[in-house]
């Protein structure tokens, strides 16, 4: 049979025909897509890696970020609370001062008073005394026409002394 | 033994065919003449008319002749015995002059090279007698009265017998002409996917491309180099090669008009240069260790001397291991095809019997045929792959690492031993399975 004998011919072109399909393909065909493939399953693989590490990156500048706005924030907080002790401080100090100028200048106030006050009695108690000795100056000038008036005058005045 | 039990099987019935009985269906003849080869390639539906392909062989003087295979065949129309025309090849005489000599071929019938370019020559009174001597001996070996009986050396044409000489054949025959469709698809195929690269520079192909480069990645990164590790770049070329060729040559057999229909891998000469090669490749590639297991094994001193027992066992294994190999793929694919042949078959066979029951075993026939070409499309695949799996297997092998394998006898690394396990039970399973493949058949 001729299936189960090998025709010579058919064997002839066979090897010929393999051997050229070989070397032609192990030459320019397999290397060239295995080489190709193998490229590309790297790239893939180098592009997952890089997109995990991208990721990562992102989620660390993420957090860093807020780490930052977080920083910022107290900062921020800080320097308001400052700013509000140094507010009322300065009022504080400027009401300080202001009791102060105010207390002095009230001070001075009252002793000028004081003094006006005290001139204006001495000048109101000359006054009354220069008034009230020329009124009895002229009482007496009045009364002491007679001498009975005078007489009575000078007892009262020393009844009066004596009481004293 | 397949191989064996299919010869004998096959061989009998096939010399006590007769001439003359032409009449009737002669199915055996029908399925060997689709799963052979032929001179011409037959054009599509029709049987008679064929596309010439060339002839090429060297006469009985040492010379070379090549001629168009359109003259060995003419083609004969008649009327059957229902009026209808009917076209048929017949086998001519070819004379072919040479340097002012003749030469006479034919495509012999009755002849031990039954369907085969012999050169004939006219009988001398020599031949004659010894012709007639043969005949003798021929008529009372079979006594039965066959007109001309089939005499070695001889060959009947025409009402006489001539002296026949079987040249050497290196006709493009229809098998060749397919090889090289093959070999030209292949290159196309990977030419394709490289142009592809060229123009398209990193991006994977699609459609069929795609698939193309699947199956390739499917090989090399799942098969050859899961066996062969960090011997991959050196085989990987050749098992590739191997792969894809036989899988397009199977394919390409299951079509079943001119591009395909020539049963390639189910022919024992394709299948044979395979195996050889692969058998070529590991045994020039083995190492010190692969010989060393071969001849100076690690068994009980008293297998191997003096009685070089296990020296002989491995001897035959490297043989047999690749015989197994061309004779798995042939049986298959020729299993395939005489199965999907014989169902056809059968609708003319039972046809006889009357309309209901042709009508009735076409439905049938038609259907359980293209399920069995379904089959055949997996069993390709299966095939081709497997055919790879084992070379790769067997250039593994011959390939092992010394170091590796002494690290593994001395310490027992169980590490190792669990992951060889597993390799092992994996190819295992893989077998199993193909054997099932087998098993369908």
């Amino acid at each position: 049979m001729e299936l189960f004998t090998p025709d010579f011919g058919l064997v002839f072109w066979m090897f010929i025909a393999f051997i050229l399909l070989f070397v032609i393909l192990a030459v320019w065909g397999w290397p060239v897509i295995v080489k190709m493939m193998e490229g590309r399953a790297n790239t893939i693989d180098q592009g997952v890696e890089d997109a995990r590490i991208a990721k990562e990156q992102l989620e660390n500048a993420r957090s860093e970020a807020q780490k930052y706005v977080k920083e910022a924030q107290a900062r921020q907080a800080e320097m308001l609370r400052e700013a509000a002790k140094m507010k009322t401080d300065i009022i504080e100090a400027a009401r300080v001062e202001a009791q102060n100028a105010a207390k002095k200048e009230m001070d001075a106030a009252k002793v000028a008073i004081d003094q006006a006050r005290k001139e204006a009695e001495l000048q109101f108690r000359s006054e009354v005394g220069r008034f009230s000795i020329d009124i009895a100056e002229k009482m007496m000038r009045s009364k002491m026409s007679d001498d009975k008036a005078q007489k009575e005058l000078v007892n009262k005045l020393l009844d009066e002394i004596e009481k004293n | 033994m397949i191989l064996l039990v299919l010869i004998c099987t096959a061989h009998i019935p096939a010399h006590a065919e007769e001439p003359g009985k032409e009449k009737q269906l002669d199915v055996k003849e029908l399925i060997f003449e689709h799963l052979g080869d032929g001179y011409g390639w037959e054009v599509p539906f029709s049987h008679a008319y064929r596309i010439p392909l060339p002839v090429i062989v060297r006469a009985e003087d040492a010379s070379w002749h090549c001629f168009s295979s359109a003259g060995l065949t003419r083609v004969e129309k008649h009327h059957d015995a229902d009026g209808k025309s009917v076209a048929h090849a017949e086998a001519v005489i070819k004379t072919v002059d040479n340097d002012g000599k003749q030469y006479q071929f034919l495509i012999a019938h009755t002849s031990k090279h039954k369907d085969k370019v012999v050169q004939i020559f006219p009988l001398t009174p020599q031949d004659e007698k010894e012709l007639e001597a043969k005949l003798g001996a021929v008529a009372a070996d079979q006594n039965s009265g066959i007109a001309a009986p089939v005499v070695d050396g001889y060959v009947y044409y025409d009402g006489e017998y001539w002296r026949e000489y079987r040249p050497l054949d290196l006709s493009i025959t229809k098998n060749v002409c397919a090889l090289f469709i093959t070999v030209i698809l292949v290159l196309l195929m990977v030419f394709g996917l490289i142009r592809f690269y060229k123009k398209n520079g990193m991006k994977s192909p699609r459609k069929g491309m795609g698939f193309f480069e699947m199956l390739v990645g499917f090989v090399y990164f799942d098969t050859i180099k899961a066996t062969l590790g960090d011997k991959t770049r050196k085989f990987a070329p050749y098992l590739l090669t191997v792969f894809f060729f036989i899988l397009t040559m199977n394919l390409v057999g299951l079509i079943v008009i001119f591009p395909g229909g020539a049963n390639l891998t189910g022919n024992i000469a394709v299948t044979l240069v395979l195996a050889v090669c692969t058998f070529i490749m590991t045994n020039l590639f083995g190492n010190k260790h692969y010989w060393k297991e071969i001849f100076w094994p690690d068994v009980p001193m008293f297998l191997k001397f003096p009685l070089p027992i296990m020296q002989l066992i491995e001897v035959f294994g490297i043989f047999t291991k690749p015989a197994a190999l061309c004779v798995r793929l042939f049986a298959n694919m020729m299993g395939g095809h005489m199965i999907v042949i014989t169902l056809t078959l059968l609708i003319f066979i039972l046809g006889a019997f009357g309309a209901a029951i042709a009508g009735m075993t076409t439905v049938i026939s038609v259907l359980f045929s293209i399920f069995m070409l379904l089959i055949d499309v997996l069993v390709s695949f299966i095939q081709a792959y497997v055919f790879t799996l084992l070379s790769a297997i067997f250039i593994g092998m011959a390939n092992v690492h010394e170091e590796e394998h002494e690290a593994k006898e001395d310490k027992g690394n169980p590490a190792l031993e669990s992951k060889d396990e597993q390799e092992i039970a994996a190819h295992k399973a893989l077998i199993e399975k193909e054997a099932a493949a087998i098993d369908i058949k």
